[in-house]
């Protein structure tokens, strides 16, 4: 299944704003939640673990799980406690290969 | 400093329903919560939802508009978009849009809500799994539908999501589902709260029967669940009256219950015991909801797993008690109204010993084989837990110290019970005597920044400080 089709959105005449994620352009409904806008544009990896490397995806939606962690304007942020905005610049969260992490 | 009489975190069913009684009463209520909207995860974006997708998401979400609509009062002063990173005594500090912010109240109502129980096999951390509730918040708030979901594990929120999906256009692929037939057979010894609970029962039924009708598929006592791929779940394998299965899938939908969020009460250091048919720790309080400390009450999910309309009527109860405290109803007021809410609540509690027959936890993710993640944030399996406490680690704190699970973002929402769990069954102890993790402020990640706002210059502490 193509990544946008996993999706369905209902409310389609929703107008559409342009965000950037890891560079790449992509159109998304104003005033949507973020993290869902993100997946349903065909987003796969919101963000890399630290330690194993693997990619992340929104896994509760509800401000929980940390998953959806991304960096926006230098702060990370959950994506999914945010709102899509025009011209957002989303990157995904940094990581951490110092510290705690060098040890395992 | 600003003060309010009654400070509530959240604004589900039973913040909203405490805030109502509690201002009606003439008291002054400072509402925070997360949230673009109030509603909790339950009612999530009722208002917007319940006007565009009122049909897809059915009557038990859109009459959560009456509890919005409430807060439209005075003495009501409802902040979106805070989030609460310190409770200590009765101050309160968090975060809103315009800055960090300190509040001082009388009371504080914890209103946290429930999380959805970890649900740790192998997979579980791949891109394209989440919670089934994940994609009920997607449906309330965005209106963004998944397709061809597998929902997989136990209870009436597997059925639900997959009835609003169905009804959206998007008819799930399958329900792997994890309680057994011998599961209800159990659970009908509980019938007399069963037949308590028929309105439940009959839509439930229906659920099923709406599922049936659009030949949704149901595998009900799968085990030996697994999810596969590589860079996202490609597949969920399980078998299934002795047959092996591997159903393909993009999208995997976990549920196997809720559990109270205990963060804030943990953090206030309130007293919590283990209940057992629950799976999972609760504070202690009294039937109004107060803790053992003043001023520090909770209500709803939080407080004990019931659902929306028990955290209703636990809100309104709080609300009755908080009011009373404060001098602004007499005792005899408060019993007065409270009556029917009290024999209300517990006709409403009285399914749930059915209901945790009938749905158990999948109980291969409650004590995870050695490979499974446990901890997502910081990446520890169920084996390097057992090993901590092979080597002598008695409790989840010093698991915590010795492996890192529980260290990361979520502060162990997600792995506690689970690691509570691994080393109860390692000591054949029961869970309650093994314990928690303690949680401390800050309760999420803050910016020196927003802590820095916090800073008073007027307070003469500050000004006799040696770099004042």
């Amino acid at each position: 299944m193509k990544p946008d089709l996993r999706f369905e959105l209902l409310d389609k005449d929703a107008p559409r704003v342009t965000v950037r994620f890891a560079g790449q352009a992509y159109d998304v409904p104003e005033g949507a939640n973020l993290a869902a806008a993100l997946l349903a544009a065909g987003v796969d990896a919101f963000r890399q673990t630290a330690h194993r490397g693997v990619g992340r995806a929104p896994f509760c939606m509800m401000g929980a799980c940390f998953d959806c962690l991304v960096e926006v304007d230098g702060v990370s942020r959950q994506a999914c406690l945010m709102q899509v905005a025009p011209g957002l610049d989303i990157r995904p969260a940094r990581q951490l290969r110092e510290g705690p992490y060098a040890a395992r | 400093m600003p003060r309010a009489d009654l400070t509530i975190i959240g604004a589900g069913p039973a913040g909203m329903a405490a805030a109502a009684e509690a201002a009606g009463a003439g008291l002054n209520v400072l509402l925070l919560d997360e949230q673009p909207t109030p509603g909790g995860q339950v009612y999530r974006n009722v208002d917007e939802a319940a006007a565009r997708r009122g049909k897809i998401l059915g009557r038990d979400f859109t009459r959560g508009r009456a509890l919005t609509g409430a807060l439209n009062h005075p003495r009501i002063t409802h902040v979106a978009q805070a989030s609460v990173w310190s409770v200590e005594g009765t101050n309160v500090a968090y975060t809103a849009p315009d800055g960090a912010r300190e509040v001082v109240s009388d009371h504080v109502l914890i209103a946290t809500g429930a999380l959805e129980r970890a649900m740790p096999m192998p997979g579980w951390t791949l891109p394209g799994v989440m919670t089934a509730g994940a994609a009920q918040i997607m449906l309330k708030q965005s209106g963004i539908a998944v397709r061809e979901a597998v929902l997989v594990g136990s209870g009436p929120l597997l059925y639900l999501v997959a009835v609003q999906l169905l009804r959206a256009g998007c008819p799930p692929r399958a329900l792997v589902e994890t309680q057994t037939r011998g599961d209800m057979r159990h659970a009908l010894t509980h019938w007399r709260a069963a037949l308590r609970g028929w309105r439940y029962l009959q839509r439930g039924a229906a659920m099923l029967n709406e599922l049936r009708n659009a030949g949704v598929r149901r595998h009900v006592g799968a085990r030996d669940l697994a999810l596969l791929g590589s860079r996202r779940v490609e597949a969920v394998h399980f078998s299934c009256g002795g047959d092996l299965h591997e159903l393909p899938a993009e999208t995997v939908l976990l549920h196997h219950g809720v559990v109270p969020n205990v963060q804030a009460t943990r953090a206030l250091g309130l007293a919590h015991r283990w209940a057992p048919r629950q799976h999972a720790f609760v504070p202690v309080l009294d039937r109004w909801g107060l803790g053992a400390q003043p001023g520090i009450w909770g209500a709803g999910d939080g407080a004990g797993i019931g659902g929306a309309r028990v955290a209703e009527l636990s809100g309104r109860i709080a609300g009755l008690g908080i009011a009373h405290e404060m001098g602004a109803l007499s005792e005899a007021e408060r019993d007065r109204r409270a009556a029917p809410l009290l024999s209300a609540r517990a006709v409403e509690m009285s399914i749930r010993p059915f209901l945790d027959r009938a749905f158990p936890p999948y109980a291969a993710a409650l004590v995870p084989a050695d490979a499974v993640t446990v901890c997502r944030c910081e990446e520890v399996s169920a084996g390097e837990i057992r090993r901590a406490a092979e080597q002598g680690c008695a409790g989840p704190n010093q698991a915590k110290a010795f492996t890192r699970a529980g260290m990361g973002r979520c502060q162990g929402r997600f792995c506690g019970l689970s690691v509570t769990g691994i080393l109860a069954e390692m000591q054949g102890r029961d869970p309650g005597e093994i314990g928690y993790f303690r949680a401390r402020p800050p309760l999420r990640p803050v910016t020196l920044g927003e802590v820095a706002a916090l800073h008073d210059p007027d307070d003469p502490l500050v000004q006799a400080g040696p770099h004042g």
